[in-house]
């Protein structure tokens, strides 16, 4: 298998805190990985260290061979990693339309003043946007809503909708923060069934975060567990579920 | 989308209906002297307003250092027809020019800056533009340039105007507008989504700014004189109020805001002792009641006015 994204003892020191300590995982092309651990133990943390939000203290991050550290979240975004927000984070005054067509903005080639003077490729390509981010609504069953503010979508769709913008960007490799988060079991069934159906049909790999044991034990084909900083185990979702230390994470010690 | 292209045509149609009327109306002199010059204050108004607009309404950056770029344009604008001799066309594209220069280098460094601090800091640059000038002898110092030729008139003003609000509108309902609008909704989401915020706050800032320098030439070459005191920051913030009271974020509010303003003090010239009380207190009431402003974030148009048509948060002509 190919690998896409590889993370090298990579550590993040805030002040006196080390939030992550020597994390090292590999991403193959197609994976479906899951990355858990209890409150605080820096899931979040390393995952905004692989967006570009945060630069690592130590270790490497490449992502096809490229060097991740250092890169604004925006690079990061065009080399080819989308993510969603732990708290959604979207354009919620805008309509839904607008949220998907911004994300299709890095890949738009017209230039200001064709823009502005509307000719050349002006027309050809905003019809395109239009089209692809139709297109993209309707296999998130969003197309009905294409002129609703996004701040008016139930939560379960603002979800979607949010999966969606980061599908717009065309990644390689999607990361989900904590996608199930406040859903109710048959939402979170559905989406279960959502990111299997998007890994498939585009052909991407896909990192999650999430706390809904389920889902994380159903769907994900690797798991990597997160504690205190440490990574404390990884492998195969069997693996994990009879790892003494990780139900010690979970569960606490048993008592003797 | 020829649906866009028809509806471009449609509005300037009706742009040369209103121009023609209304020049007829002036050179029949049944609009008298001091409604002409409250019309093309008005006019100038309505170009810093929509200016202002884009970066503080569209892009989400709180900037109060307008008059600083208004300044730039009528001082730059004035030298190149008074101490130069050159014609006024040249002044105008200088006069652009120089503020959208100006207000480049001067976003690079501040809009890194956020919400508050980005206010002060404008503020203060808007200060230290005037102090700036007032501190020129080449410019005439705190007696202001004088014997500025008067090149503007109505048909100047509108004309620039319709541009200044064509370009906002179309930068508005392309990539770069909507990314602009990302990065007022969400920075953080903006930048994850691809796009380089620093580049398009700096982008905004400086078609606002070049804008704001195009009013200043027109400005200048109005009234006869560049005069520091007209660019203090209480004229910053009367670009400001307009844009406010308008609604942030849309076209239709910054131009009303700016007809309304201007208006208002025009009508209450007479009553000079009451002007500012009824100034304030229509300001009081309409943030008591319409604190996100007339047009909220909407534009104006025929939906608006349908039952229940409700126009969404798209971007105006978003098909």
């Amino acid at each position: 298998m190919e690998e896409l994204l590889k993370v090298n003892n990579v550590s993040m020191v805030f002040g006196g805190l080390r939030a992550v300590s020597n994390f090292s995982m590999e991403i193959n092309k197609g994976e479906l990985i899951g990355l858990i651990g209890p409150n605080g133990a820096g899931k979040t943390t390393a995952f905004n260290m692989l967006t570009g939000v945060y630069e690592p203290t130590e270790g490497t991050i490449t992502f096809e061979g490229n060097l991740v550290n250092g890169k604004k979240p925006y690079q990061v975004t065009a080399m080819g990693m989308a993510r969603t927000f732990q708290n959604i984070r979207l354009f919620s005054e805008l309509s839904v339309i607008d949220n998907v067509k911004i994300a299709y903005n890095m890949h738009v080639q017209y230039s200001l003043p064709e823009a502005i003077w509307r000719f050349g490729r002006y027309f050809n390509e905003e019809e395109e946007i239009t089209n692809k981010a139709m297109s993209l609504l309707k296999i998130f069953k969003l197309d009905g809503k294409a002129d609703e503010q996004a701040k008016n979508l139930p939560y379960g769709e603002q979800r979607r909708l949010e999966i969606a913008r980061a599908m717009a960007t065309q990644p390689k490799l999607l990361l989900l923060d904590e996608p199930a988060a406040g859903m109710n079991p048959q939402e979170t069934h559905e989406l279960m069934e959502m990111i299997r159906w998007i890994r498939d049909e585009f052909k991407l790999s896909i990192l999650l975060i999430e706390h809904d044991m389920s889902l994380v034990m159903n769907v994900c084909e690797r798991i990597y567990v997160l504690e205190y900083g440490f990574c404390i185990a990884n492998g195969v979702p069997e693996e994990i579920k009879n790892n003494k230390r990780v139900i010690e994470a979970y569960l606490g010690e048993e008592v003797s | 989308m020829n649906n866009i292209r028809k509806q471009d045509i449609m509005s300037l149609l009706g742009c040369f209906v209103l121009f023609a009327v209304m020049q007829l109306l002036i050179m029949f002199e049944i609009i008298g002297p001091f409604w002409e010059l409250n019309i093309v204050l008005i006019g100038i108004n309505i170009i810093l307003s929509v200016s202002l607009n884009l970066i503080n309404g569209y892009t989400g950056q709180f900037s109060i250092g307008h008059a600083g770029f208004l300044a730039v344009g009528a001082y730059t604008g004035a030298i190149i027809t008074v101490k130069l001799g050159l014609p006024f066309e040249l002044a105008l594209i200088v006069g652009t020019l120089c503020a959208g220069l100006l207000g480049f280098l001067i976003g690079l460094p501040t809009l890194r800056l956020n919400g508050d601090y980005l206010a002060i800091a404008t503020l203060g640059l808007g200060e230290i533009i005037r102090i700036c000038i007032l501190n020129i002898e080449y410019v005439g110092g705190a007696s202001g340039l004088m014997g500025i030729p008067r090149e503007t008139n109505f048909a100047w003003v509108f004309w620039v105007g319709i541009f200044v609000i064509f370009f906002i509108k179309n930068f508005i309902n392309s990539a770069p507008g909507r990314s602009c609008l990302a990065i007022r909704e969400n920075e953080i989401a903006a930048e994850t989504m691809g796009i380089d915020t620093t580049k398009y706050k700096v982008m905004a800032f400086t078609i606002g700014a070049a804008f704001a320098g195009t009013a200043g030439v027109l400005f200048s070459h109005y009234f006869y004189i560049a005069h520091p005191a007209s660019f203090t920051f209480m004229r910053s913030f009367d670009i400001l109020t307009m844009v406010v009271l308008g609604g942030l974020g849309s076209m239709s509010g910054a131009i009303t805001g700016a007809v309304l303003l201007t208006g208002i003090s025009a009508f209450l010239a007479e009553y000079p002792e009451w002007r500012m009380v009824i100034y304030s207190i229509t300001l009081i009431v309409l943030m008591l009641y319409r604190p996100q402003g007339l047009f909220g974030n909407k534009e104006l148009s025929l939906k608006m006015f349908k039952l229940g048509g409700d126009n969404s948060g798209r971007t105006a002509e978003g098909k």
